[in-house]
């Protein structure tokens, strides 16, 4: 093999076939970018390649860019490099981008999940030579429960908090997660309200004919007394600050796959804490990496060092990929993933 | 086991008192009689014995998961809980279990005269019958440390609630030394026989600490003073011909200070002393470290008895000729010590912990400035008309101590926490300069905010220079305020020095590294306070 596929560089991964970046996290001429989260849509592009689905939310995150759409599965020449997009299932949109150059065939994963939600396109395997993968829930204890007990387990705290005349608030990242719960609870509950930060992505994606259930936009001037039973969705960083006083009394709720450890919930003084995550468990990862048929993986953001040395003990020829992805993380106050 | 994992979900879920309190007291009104016991049981840290060891537990686990030993073991510090890593790895259950709580402690206990085979099938076993959450209590069934983030307090009023009995009374019940085998739910709760359990301790009263001084006491007139002694808080109960010595946490500690078996020589019969176990010789207490040594051993050497003698310094009656006399004024209580101890000899290891006489507020304030030359820690304060409450009540015992003694110390190592704390380096060991070199000195595990440990974590994650394991050493460059009570010559530690109660009392942002305290300052400091 001469030039690699793709190469790391300071600036994100690179094609030196298609002179084009995967997600790159310094100014290039030419981007592919798998999906709309900050870490991996970063401004400044000279032009952008992504889903036409994913597009619009970029557009309205990144401004005024030059940007191309693809459909999945269609097939793109770029230099000497050919390229298509293929679902990931981590939000709506979300890509891996297969690069084949000379009948090599490398499969960026960008973020993915294998369980399905009711917006995302499910995530398909994609044959390659070389997976370049997240790993941010790779170890053995990150196992997600069945989604669709979990959205019981929420509809069951909302009623509750409904019936004892508390106001429910649920933080989730407001692209993505806090979508895939609209799409989950059951609207008959009580009514929904909307953190302006969520409702601008739902907004987005009402454009772009993706179904979501009524909301009503929080302003300085709702009254939560207009609204009993309410649930309230909003970005995680705006849990425990003044927004959050006009509700009165709350129950707090996170949804995130850092529920799945105890002191991680409980550190989190949330008052309920819900594992779902929109990453793949260590089942999803691993299942993932094998319908690949790949024998190479890179593996990039989260538990890289110790996935790298399981995934060796497998036969894989495994390398950490340094990035500056992030997965979903711990902290308050980080916005995407 | 399924109701119990619902109650230990339940209380998991709320950091609301009330809400924990509601959920316990269903569960004490619901649950199967010999649950709740077993619950009461385990809330006052009288878990079962331990039947398997944890090795043999995490190789069984990594094993029935399909996963290398080291990658169970790089995940449990992740994790932060054992019982937690194992429930989380294994594969899901392919049967279920109606089997309660009390039948599963059964089963553990039994596994102690089984052989590692049958051991093995037994856990196994376990593991496949119970889903994720009643697992993660089974394991901590086993493994111990049950923590509930339920106090013993809370856990006697929801009981109160729950059984319509008082809760100075319940609390009275649930002390001493019974286990779930030697009584049950309706003869611990609903038989009011004091003398049903000749060796059971009362509860002990706590003071407060005295933040902003006493002016807000009142008249000085109505608080008798005393000095706040550094020893281990004990209540020596002298009925029916033997005697027992309980610590506050309700450890029998009578066999590990056999001099205290004197009161059966200077002591009547129905007598019960509150008081501070304290290593004593020539008229004058030890440093802490001394009596440290006595703690940790069962059977006591005749050096060690030789060199750190105790005594009990009584600061309080509880039970005088077979009466309670909680109810009674301290000022009376206090008399009735004083006249009980008088006619005993010099020699004998009972004293009244002396008061300190003072008119005003700045009279004891004078006094309590010179806790530290006495080996005391600062001064109580107690209402002279209070009885003998129980548990944490505020308003009639506080104790007002000493400034700590504090040094600039810079952070050199970083260590994860454990539960809660998993994911956040929380354990750190501090050194001080000798000439160009840093000495560590101190481990500080506490006193930074939530916010000032997730800063210092992500710090950390960036400026790691080694690793040794689980320990990282990082840049020099952060200097802390480290506070202590007290500091002591040590063999076992490197710089020389051991500390008592460090701890974490500012970041000094504001201190660059080199202006850190050096070695010759914290022996400077041992030879005034040491």
């Amino acid at each position: 093999m001469a030039i690699p596929v793709l190469t790391h560089t300071d600036r994100g991964l690179y094609c030196p076939a298609g002179d084009f970046h995967i997600d790159p996290w310094r100014p290039v001429d030419r981007a592919l970018i798998t999906h709309g989260h900050a870490d991996h849509a970063r401004p400044g592009h000279g032009a952008y390649l992504a889903t036409h689905t994913a597009l619009p939310v970029m557009r309205h995150r990144l401004g005024d860019i030059t940007a191309d759409g693809i459909s999945f599965g269609e097939t793109r020449r770029i230099g000497d490099a050919t390229v298509s997009f293929h679902p990931a299932g981590h939000v709506p949109g979300s890509a891996q981008i297969r690069v084949e150059v000379a009948g090599e065939v490398w499969v960026v994963s960008g973020d993915y999940k294998t369980d399905r939600d009711a917006l995302s396109e499910p995530f398909e395997p994609v044959s390659c030579h070389s997976f370049i993968t997240e790993c941010t829930f790779g170890l053995p204890v990150f196992k997600w429960p069945d989604p669709s007990h979990v959205a019981e387990e929420i509809n069951a705290w909302w009623r509750t908090n409904a019936a004892d005349g508390r106001i429910a608030v649920l933080g989730a990242y407001s692209l993505g997660k806090a979508q895939r719960l609209l799409a989950a609870v059951d609207a008959e509950i009580g009514p929904i309200l909307t953190h302006g930060a969520v409702e601008a992505t739902n907004r987005v994606m009402r454009g772009q004919g993706i179904p979501l259930p009524d909301t009503i936009p929080v302003t300085p001037d709702t009254n939560p007394k207009d609204h009993p039973g309410a649930l309230v969705l909003a970005p995680p960083s705006a849990l425990g600050t003044p927004w959050m006083r006009r509700f009165g009394p709350v129950s707090t709720g996170f949804a995130s796959g850092w529920m799945g450890l105890r002191g991680v919930r409980r550190r989190r003084a949330a008052d309920r804490g819900f594992v779902m995550s929109d990453h793949a468990d260590w089942d999803g990862l691993n299942s993932a990496i094998r319908e690949t048929g790949a024998s190479r993986v890179f593996v990039t953001h989260g538990y890289t060092a110790i996935f790298r040395r399981w995934l060796e003990e497998q036969g894989y020829d495994a390398h950490v990929l340094e990035t500056e992805f992030e997965g979903e993380t711990l902290d308050a106050g980080e916005e995407d993933a | 086991m399924k109701r119990f994992a619902a109650l230990f979900t339940a209380l998991d879920q709320t950091t609301k008192t009330t809400a924990k309190v509601t959920a316990l007291a269903e569960y004490f009104t619901d649950a199967p009689k010999p649950d709740r016991l077993w619950t009461i049981a385990l809330l006052s840290g009288r878990r079962p014995k331990r039947t398997v060891t944890t090795t043999a537990l995490r190789e069984w686990a990594a094993e029935r998961a399909g996963i290398p030993l080291w990658l169970f073991e790089e995940s449990y510090p992740i994790v932060g809980d054992l019982a937690e890593t194992i429930a989380l790895v294994l594969p899901p259950p392919s049967a279920t279990s109606d089997r309660s709580l009390t039948d599963w402690i059964g089963d553990i206990r039994a596994l102690a005269t089984a052989d590692e085979p049958a051991r093995k099938a037994a856990i196994l076993a376990a593991w496949d019958a119970l889903p994720t959450s009643e697992r993660f209590v089974f394991n901590k069934l086993i493994t111990g440390g049950f923590r509930m983030g339920v106090s013993r307090k809370l856990m006697t009023r929801a009981l109160a609630k729950a059984t319509g009995v008082d809760e100075p009374a319940l609390a009275h019940r649930l002390m001493g030394d019974w286990t779930p085998d030697s009584t049950t739910f309706d003869d611990l709760i609903h038989t009011p026989d004091p003398t049903a359990n000749l060796s059971r301790p009362y509860p002990f009263y706590l003071a407060y600490q005295l933040d902003d001084g006493p002016d807000v006491l009142g008249d000085p007139a109505d608080w008798a003073a005393e000095f706040k002694w550094d020893g281990i808080r004990g209540q020596l109960i002298r009925r029916g011909g033997a005697h027992h010595l309980w610590s506050r946490g309700e450890d029998l500690m009578t066999d590990r200070f056999p001099e205290l078996a004197a009161a059966l020589d200077f002591l009547p019969d129905g007598t019960v002393l509150d008081g501070e176990v304290l290593a004593w010789t020539d008229n004058a207490p030890l440093p802490f470290a001394a009596l440290q040594k006595r703690i940790g051993r069962k059977t006591v050497p005749k050096k060690l008895l030789a060199e750190a003698p105790v005594i009990l310094q009584a600061y309080d009656l509880l039970e005088d000729g077979g009466t309670d006399i909680r109810e009674r004024p301290f000022a009376h209580r206090r008399a009735r010590l004083e006249a009980l101890l008088a006619g005993i000899p010099q020699n004998a290891p009972f004293r009244a912990s002396p008061l300190l006489p003072f008119d005003t507020w700045d009279a004891l304030a004078e006094t309590r400035a010179t806790a530290r030359a006495e080996g005391a820690e600062g001064v109580m304060l107690k209402r002279r008309d209070a009885p003998y409450r129980d548990g944490r009540k505020k308003g009639d015992w506080w104790k007002w101590k000493l400034d700590p003694l504090v040094i600039d110390a810079v952070m050199i190592y970083a260590q994860s926490g454990h539960g809660r704390r998993a994911n956040l380096f929380t354990d750190f060991t501090f050194a001080v300069w000798s000439g160009n070199d840093l000495v560590p000195f101190t481990k500080a595990y506490s006193g930074l905010t939530d916010a000032e440990f997730r800063e210092i974590t992500a710090w950390v994650r960036k400026n790691t220079l080694e690793r040794f394991g689980p320990v990282r050493r990082v840049t020099p460059e952060h200097v802390f305020e480290i506070a202590f009570e007290g500091i002591q010559a040590s063999t076992r530690h490197k710089s020389g020095i051991a500390l008592r109660f460090p701890r974490m009392s500012r970041w000094r942002h504001d201190k660059p590294v080199q202006e850190a305290n050096t070695l010759s300052d914290l022996q400077a400091m041992l030879e005034t306070y040491g």
